[in-house]
């Protein structure tokens, strides 16, 4: 068991048909194991999203082309249906929205709606289920949980719903946790509580989770490996101590400076110029090219290999070929 | 743009020692109406006697929580909201008596967060940024619209006559500052103008906010949740807490020591960026409390480690703090005469 991977996606795949085709995943490959705790980091468009929702199957199925496989804890999820796939769903994965007031539903009380995903998955009573319900809002350290358990979402704060979510997404002790960024719209003083109340639940509980985050500071406080997405696929993976310490890939480097960490005023930002690409056709060149400060000509004529600068890293850029520009 | 410049200078009626800006005793309440005869129920106290001075060409930033009044104060500078309270003097004048509100919004513009929301769906982008000086009556609307967009880094040839819809967050928030600059105005707010943008591209507006404040002489107020991009932008620094300023000062003095309490909470619940000293302690317990009912003497001290019970008796008045005259903050522990424990420690320290 402790050597299969928890989480296995090889070479996804995925287009978005309509009125303008998107190729918003383009060949992803990307492994998680047991308990481990992976920040995925990139910007609006880049597919960390479209990532997160493949991996619970929620992309609309009819105008969307997936192809790739993705495998938890071995078991392949692009086959699933019906009653496995609504098991699937919320047993031993389950997601984290950025909204939690959009993400429960605003006629339940909290504790009605963490009871139902109870008594579904685990097909005990309603009372066990309230039962475990108040378990779990203690677990996300709630203040007063058997008053709170009474309350609809908006009788709550933002910091206390985004709780309610996780004791929600928790409840069936998954063993994947998907967080699509569950701080950003939280201040932060609040935010730095989910950070750590999120740090203490994993090691409670032993479960890998993906935080999707477009906050590279954010990424850095809460995972021990980072990948950095960009135009639908990764383009630097690493622990977090090197991509921080080393990051290789130009545009890790223009996010890390883009971040403004202890920017003195009055200096000019290393700002990356321009804008990420439309995706309205398939890559077959390094994405970043017309972005970067350092793009060769053979950047313009073919996709970049992941190359290894050390181990557990691997960067897809040419400049790692021992190849420079200046 | 040599017109502005002259322009400016005879605007310029106080000379640089007079504030652009000064704000006295600002107060907002909103009340909360409720049940069959809708009589007020509750009252929001979203701004609480606010008072600061904005100088002449500097960048003032507000930092604060959700909730603290920085976007309700942003409103009231430039009458969006009506003041309940308080007086606002602009370059010598008072508003209401010496200034009217109509002749104030001609060198007061903002800029808002949401860039989408903020521009005319049915108009391009070129009678977006020309609709201002048109209605003012001023000379050439359109070309004074093209010569702004390619000072905000938009090519007018490729943009002009775009709508909003077709261009991406980055570029809006190019075409909104341009339309804010277009009644050439002396100060723009920024509330939370660069928030919603991807790291990148707003390190790129960051720059363009830069050049765009030498280039016209502009005095910035810039409201934003992210203390980074205060410390880049800002030369001094205001914090609010529940309606209320809580400590301002120059940025540098801020950004190394912060004297209140609650400041000091703000910089640590910054990521750390360092894998090996991350946070282990969240610096505060909750989220900020309702403006409805707020606490009594000092509004922080329901959430503060140092509370005594001098905090919730009395409210604390802004005092200078450290070596630096403009650097203060509202809090009993640098009152010696407070009789909080702490008090007077820190000042020989």
């Amino acid at each position: 068991m402790t050597d299969t991977p928890l989480l296995e996606i090889s070479d996804l795949n995925v287009r978005f048909d309509g009125e303008r085709t998107v190729h918003a995943i383009n060949g992803l490959n990307l492994s998680l194991g047991q308990g481990e705790m992976l920040g995925l980091l990139g910007e609006s468009g880049s597919g960390k999203s479209v990532t997160l929702k493949a991996l619970l199957r929620l992309l609309p199925p009819k105008r969307t082309q997936i192809d790739g496989s993705i495998r938890v804890n071995g078991a392949d999820i692009m086959t699933l249906s019906g009653r496995r796939l609504s098991s699937y769903r919320g047993g031993e994965v389950s997601m984290v929205f950025q909204e939690p007031a959009l993400a429960l539903d605003p006629v339940y009380t909290i504790g009605d709606q963490i009871a139902e995903t109870v008594m579904r998955h685990r097909g005990i009573g309603r009372k066990a289920a309230m039962e475990v319900a108040l378990d779990m809002l203690m677990k996300v350290r709630i203040p007063s949980p058997e008053r709170r358990l009474k309350n609809y979402p908006h009788e709550m704060s933002g910091g206390m719903r985004q709780r309610a979510m996780i004791a929600l997404a928790l409840s069936c002790r998954p063993k994947l946790l998907l967080a699509d960024e569950p701080t950003t719209a939280l201040d932060a003083t609040v935010q730095i509580q989910i950070l750590l109340l999120l740090r203490e639940l994993q090691r409670e509980f032993g479960m890998g989770i993906i935080f999707v985050t477009h906050d590279i500071g954010v990424a850095v406080e809460i995972s021990e490996r980072v990948a950095i997405m960009y135009a639908g696929n990764i383009v630097e993976e690493g622990s977090t101590r090197d991509i921080i310490r080393d990051a290789r890939h130009p545009y890790t480097r223009g996010l890390l400076s883009a971040n403004l960490h202890n920017v003195a005023k009055g200096t000019r930002l290393e700002a990356i110029a321009g804008a990420p690409p439309s995706l309205e056709t398939e890559p077959v060149t390094c994405q970043f090219a017309p972005r970067c400060p350092n793009a060769l000509p053979a950047c313009e004529k073919g996709l970049p290999p992941f190359f290894v600068p050390g181990p557990g890293r691997r960067v897809a850029c040419l400049l790692e070929n021992g190849a420079t520009a200046d | 743009m040599s017109e502005t410049d002259t322009l400016r200078d005879n605007r310029d009626r106080g000379g640089p020692a007079q504030p652009l800006v000064l704000a006295q005793n600002l107060t907002k309440h909103f009340p909360i109406r409720s049940g069959l005869l809708n009589r007020q129920t509750a009252t929001v106290h979203a701004v609480d006697g606010v008072s600061f001075a904005v100088h002449k060409g500097e960048t003032l930033g507000i930092v604060g929580e959700s909730g603290c009044g920085k976007s309700t104060t942003a409103r009231l500078l430039i009458g969006l909201i009506e003041l309940d309270d308080g007086t606002i003097v602009f370059d010598g004048d008072a508003l209401g008596s010496a200034i009217s509100l109509r002749d104030m919004r001609k060198s007061v513009q903002m800029v808002f967060q949401d860039s989408y929301a903020s521009l005319n769906p049915r108009l391009t982008i070129e009678e977006t940024i020309a609709f201002g000086p048109k209605v003012q009556g001023l000379a050439d609307p359109l070309g004074r619209a093209r010569d702004l967009l390619g000072k905000v880094g938009l090519d007018p040839n490729r943009f002009a006559h775009r709508y909003p819809h077709e261009l991406s967050g980055g570029q809006r928030q190019r075409v909104n500052i341009a339309r804010a600059l277009a009644m050439s105005p002396r100060l723009v707010i920024l509330d939370e103008a660069v928030s919603a943008l991807d790291k990148s591209v707003e390190a790129q507006v960051l720059n363009l906010l830069c050049d765009l404040k030498d280039e016209f002489g502009l005095t910035y107020v810039f409201i934003s949740h992210d203390l980074n991009v205060v410390r880049f932008i800002s030369d001094r620094v205001l914090v609010m807490y529940l309606g209320e300023v809580v400590e301002v000062g120059p940025v540098e003095a801020i950004y190394g020591k912060q004297a209140h309490p609650y400041t000091a909470s703000l910089f640590s619940a910054m990521p750390s960026m360092d894998p090996d000293n991350r946070t282990m302690e969240p610096p505060l317990s909750g989220d900020p409390p309702n403006p409805v009912n707020p606490p009594s003497g000092c509004r922080f001290h329901t959430r503060c480690r140092f509370a005594e019970d001098v905090c919730s008796g009395a409210k604390p008045a802004l005092a200078t703090f450290g070596n630096h005259p403009d650097h203060l903050a509202a809090c009993h522990m640098h009152d010696p005469a407070s009789g909080h424990s702490l008090a007077g420690a820190e000042a020989s320290a």
